[in-house]
């Protein structure tokens, strides 16, 4: 069940992605960029932990998760220090994701090379 | 007075300059296509054997130069000049494959319309009499083009519908004042078109205006009908420049219709190769010309055609600015070898 839910919303955030790549001209770039900028506004209006308490990492491993981490992240930060916060709570709450990307692409990027698609 | 203008921006070549000699090298994906036949070389490989894209991009107009000279008994010293270009910053393809190779050189940058815009130019220096033999090479690569424009090959990016797939291959032909093989007999240079539209990921419908303007200039220019022509071909315009080109031309009462081809639609068969909107790149003319319709024309299925380079002239800074893309296109009328 807990799959079933985690794929249904999942998927729902690829899907958008795939229409918005296919019906617009935004670059994937900027749909990556929109996304994890949707998840903070979503995080920070309390409507994206509903989700993620539904459909699990469904809704915590897209980019939008990473949004409403960062802004959760800032949201806990202030509470402790104060307006400091703002500053570090972000980066503090996302520091995993961040360092795991960095040190997987790194990883790849040493073992393997890109080939053409042909 | 200029003796061999014609109308508003064609010639006509007054001595006929011939083809004596063409090559073409393809990647894989090519060599999977409709037109594997037609290529002198293919393979597989598609950094043969080399560190970069980029420099696989070289060796395929090394490859593709010495081929032209077999093909026409000389030494590749013994050309005249060479013009040539390619999509890379600085025309690195080309410029690097006649390192130390003491041939004349004149580098290029027409985009994908370099095939067309370097054999005008060859022509029009046989014909003034200014060189006996000389070269029109282009190339481009799927994995370079990627990068250069779009993203490179590491970051994964998704296709749109619209994008077209970047040619893996490299052609050339030998213009020479004297043998045996198809003649240049006009050519139309294309002015600069620009309807504004902005996305990279659809060059066909940023070309088509300029693709349809230079076709409508040369017929009028030369006084022809389409009908003059066995073919229309048009350079990279992919299924969906084609259509809009047909459109254009049908919104002005001028009928293309079974007269056009396009090499995008040409050099992959997107039933089953997955290219989007068709192939693109300076390759993809250049293949489909120097293996193809070359060909045609010299066993004489092929009469007259008019090979019409379309190129759209963005570069990734221009892009990363928000600016339209402007387009252009060179057309050069080719007879086979009787007429």
């Amino acid at each position: 069940m807990d799959y079933g839910k985690a794929f249904l919303v999942g998927g729902l955030f690829c899907l958008v992605g795939q229409i918005l790549i296919d019906r617009t001209n935004f670059t994937p770039a900027r749909i990556l960029v929109g996304y994890v900028v949707a998840g903070v506004i979503l995080g920070a209006l309390g409507l994206y932990q509903p989700l993620i308490d539904f459909a699990g990492a469904g809704a915590s491993v897209p980019l939008t998760g990473f949004g409403a981490t960062l802004a959760r992240g800032v949201q806990e930060a202030v509470r402790q220090k104060g307006a400091l916060g703002i500053l570090t709570g972000g980066l503090k709450a996302t520091a995993g994701g961040i360092t795991a990307a960095i040190f997987f692409g790194l990883l790849a990027g040493i073992l393997f090379k890109p080939r053409d698609k042909a | 007075m200029a003796k061999y203008k014609r109308g508003k921006c064609s010639f006509s070549f007054s001595t006929r300059p011939v083809i004596a000699a063409w090559a073409s090298i393809a990647g894989k994906k090519e060599s999977q296509g409709p037109l594997a036949g037609s290529f002198d070389k293919t393979f597989r490989d598609t950094l043969l054997g080399q560190k970069t894209w980029e420099q696989a991009e070289r060796k395929m107009q090394e490859l593709c130069l010495r081929t032209l000279a077999e093909k026409a008994g000389l030494h590749a010293w013994e050309m005249d000049l060479v013009y040539s270009g390619d999509l890379l910053n600085q025309c690195i393809g080309s410029s690097f494959s006649l390192r130390n190779m003491n041939i004349p050189h004149l580098g290029l940058y027409g985009a994908c319309s370099t095939m067309a815009e370097s054999l005008l130019l060859a022509g029009l220096t046989v014909d003034g009499g200014y060189a006996d033999r000389v070269a029109a090479m282009t190339s481009s690569h799927f994995a370079s083009s990627e990068r250069q424009y779009r993203f490179p090959l590491g970051y994964g990016g998704q296709r749109t519908p619209t994008a077209q797939w970047t040619v893996t291959g490299a052609g050339a032909a030998l213009v020479c004042s004297e043998g045996q093989g198809p003649r240049l007999l006009c050519g139309t240079v294309g002015t600069v078109r620009d309807l504004g539209i902005k996305d990279p990921g659809n060059m066909g419908a940023a070309m088509a205006p300029a693709a349809y303007a230079t076709i409508r200039t040369h017929l009028e220019d030369l006084n022809l009908t389409p009908g003059d022509y066995d073919l229309i071909v048009t350079g990279d315009l992919g299924q969906l420049g084609k259509d809009l080109l047909l459109e254009l031309a049908s919104r002005d009462g001028l009928e293309l219709g079974g007269k056009l081809a396009d090499c995008g639609t040409m050099v992959f068969d997107n039933t089953r190769q997955d290219v989007h909107s068709g192939g693109s790149g300076c390759g993809c003319s250049a293949v489909t010309l120097c293996g193809h319709l070359l060909g045609q024309l010299s066993t004489g299925k092929l009469k007259k055609i008019l090979f019409c380079g379309t190129g759209a002239l963005l570069s990734p800074t221009s892009t990363q600015q928000g600016l339209p893309i402007p387009g252009i296109c060179h057309a050069v009328a080719i007879g086979g070898g009787a007429s």
